[in-house]
């Protein structure tokens, strides 16, 4: 089942085109994994999901991009509760200055949930879904910063599960982390597509064909290749993507 | 020709002398007048009223009069102050309205007090009837220290960094909603830090509440805001410029200097302590 679509999507910032026509079907329940080099508009496509790119000054798009067959770009659309239905974690760890339980509570509370008991219930289950539970379980109500980098990545993931989304953006998220901790988070991605579609967007081509049921290669602006990973990685019709997976340009 | 070396030193050298020229004025400054302030501080001075015309007893009215102006500035401004941050700060873009609006707040915090004393006195005392009062002088300390509290709120937000506004946004906040719950309470050690220096402008200053507010001598409290008062600064001044017994009178003013130099250390000082403890929590 498609659970995200988009059809040539185009985006500007001022007179520079970023997307120049994407069009993609994003399957319910896998991990898609937009992969390319620095600058071919991967970040700027995931933003696109969930509308981030609308703070930016400046930024111009068409095209349409569909939630379980919508268009997230409609007028009719109400984008705080489309970004609580497509949630994100960012490329650096960003939680709140707040405590860790505090963190997990806030997309709750902005939402109008009041019922302590169900914070309390969805706050150890997120932790729980975002394998941080047993870590922090005796400090929920310590500063999110005393937690290390890649505690405070699965940190961040466990407070946009809070509001049950359910498509997941990631934005690099293992870029700031050691291997360790890179790892860990790639074995919670695998869990969490049971639950959730998840997009991904990543600069390590190994950790794209790992996790990922489904990779697109982007260059600069426009989707070059798109398919099941396993086929992209081992046979790979475009030369550019050819010569991207094999490292040759970056 | 000189060697670099030595020609550096010597460029440093006096670089730091002048540095250390600060320090020692104000070291001069305030230790001349503790030492004849504390003089004639006792706890009778701070609580008794002037007696002989200013020339024995204490200077209580003075500085209840001050509390009450600076709090009535305070109420004023502060939320007037804050929300105009608020909204230049995260509510405009960068477009001709926006930089005339802070244009504006600059051009405000430029004017001479003296010149908003005089705007006090022809609105506020005359054409709104508040008389010669503890509320006309409220009001015209107040729009004097609202551009400090503009800027203040301005760069405090500023500072707050955009990943925490865009995990906010993410999770489906909506604007207010992150302002209310991410970015102030990030901010407000900044705000609060400018809004205690400002406060501690306005107990300082004169010129604003000598035709608004300030009384030389009355022998008796404010007992509404509709009252005139005696406050420290023009207390002062008064001292100085129309005292009759300068040999009497004179201590008096270096007591309530000391008195309102105290005042504002204490707000700077709390402003210090709120700095130190945000620095140590800030972990960004």
């Amino acid at each position: 089942m498609v659970k995200m679509k988009t059809e040539n999507l185009k985006l500007w910032f001022g007179n520079k085109e970023i997307l120049k026509g994407i069009s993609m079907e994003i399957p319910q329940n896998s991990v898609v994994a937009i992969i390319g080099p620095s600058g071919c508009g991967k970040s700027t496509f995931l933003r696109s999901l969930n509308r981030m790119n609308d703070f930016i000054k400046g930024v111009r798009i068409e095209g349409r991009v569909y939630l379980d067959g919508k268009n997230i770009y409609d007028r009719d659309v109400n984008v705080f509760d489309l970004r609580k239905r497509v949630g994100m974690v960012f490329q650096k760890p960003n939680p709140f200055p707040k405590s860790i339980y505090e963190n997990v509570a806030y997309g709750l509370r902005i939402h109008g949930m009041k019922d302590k008991r169900i914070i309390q219930q969805t706050v150890e289950e997120s932790l729980k879904d975002a394998n941080l539970w047993e870590e922090v379980k005796d400090k929920l109500f310590e500063s999110a910063f005393s937690l290390s980098g890649g505690q405070q990545q699965r940190l961040c993931t466990a407070r946009a599960l809070a509001i049950k989304p359910e498509v997941i953006l990631m934005d690099e998220p293992a870029s700031a982390l050691d291997p360790i901790a890179t790892n860990r988070l790639e074995h919670l991605i695998e869990k969490l597509k049971k639950k959730y579609t998840i997009v991904i967007v990543t600069h390590n081509i190994q950790q794209a064909a790992r996790i990922s049921d489904y990779t697109a290669f982007l260059y600069m602006g426009e989707l070059i290749e798109y398919g099941k990973t396993e086929v992209l990685f081992t046979a790979p019709k475009n030369k550019r993507t050819e010569e991207y997976i094999m490292g040759k340009f970056s | 020709m000189m060697d670099k070396v030595k020609k550096e030193h010597i460029v440093f050298g006096i670089i730091r002398l002048l540095s250390y020229a600060s320090v020692f004025f104000l070291a001069l400054l305030v230790g001349y007048i503790f030492i004849k302030g504390f003089k004639v501080i006792s706890f009778r001075f701070l609580t008794d009223v002037p007696r002989n015309g200013i020339t024995a007893g204490g200077i209580y009215p003075a500085i209840l009069g001050t509390f009450y102006l600076v709090l009535v500035s305070f109420i004023f401004a502060v939320p007037l102050g804050v929300l105009s941050g608020i909204y230049i700060a995260e509510y405009t873009s960068d477009n001709t309205f926006a930089r005339f609006l802070r244009l504006s707040v600059n051009m405000l915090s430029g004017i001479p007090s003296v010149v908003f004393g005089l705007f006090g006195l022809a609105i506020f005392v005359n054409k709104f009837c508040f008389g010669v009062s503890i509320l006309s002088g409220g009001l015209t300390l107040g729009i004097l220290i609202l551009p400090t509290i503009i800027q203040a709120t301005i760069e405090a937000l500023k500072s707050v960094p955009y990943s925490f506004r865009e995990a906010s946004l993410g999770l489906g906040a909506t604007k207010w909603q992150t302002i209310k719950h991410i970015v102030l309470p990030v901010g407000m050690p900044g705000i609060l830090t400018g809004v205690i220096l400002s406060v501690g402008r306005a107990a300082g200053e004169t010129a604003p509440i000598l035709f608004t507010a300030a009384t030389f001598y009355t022998g008796r409290l404010p007992h509404s805001i509709f009252n005139e008062v005696m406050a420290l600064p023009y207390l002062i001044y008064g001292l100085l410029t129309e005292g009759t017994f300068p040999d009497k009178q004179i201590p008096i003013a270096y007591g309530a200097s000391t008195v309102l130099l105290l005042f504002v250390f204490a707000l700077s000082f709390v402003a210090i302590v709120i700095r130190v403890k945000s620095r140590r929590m800030k972990k960004w």
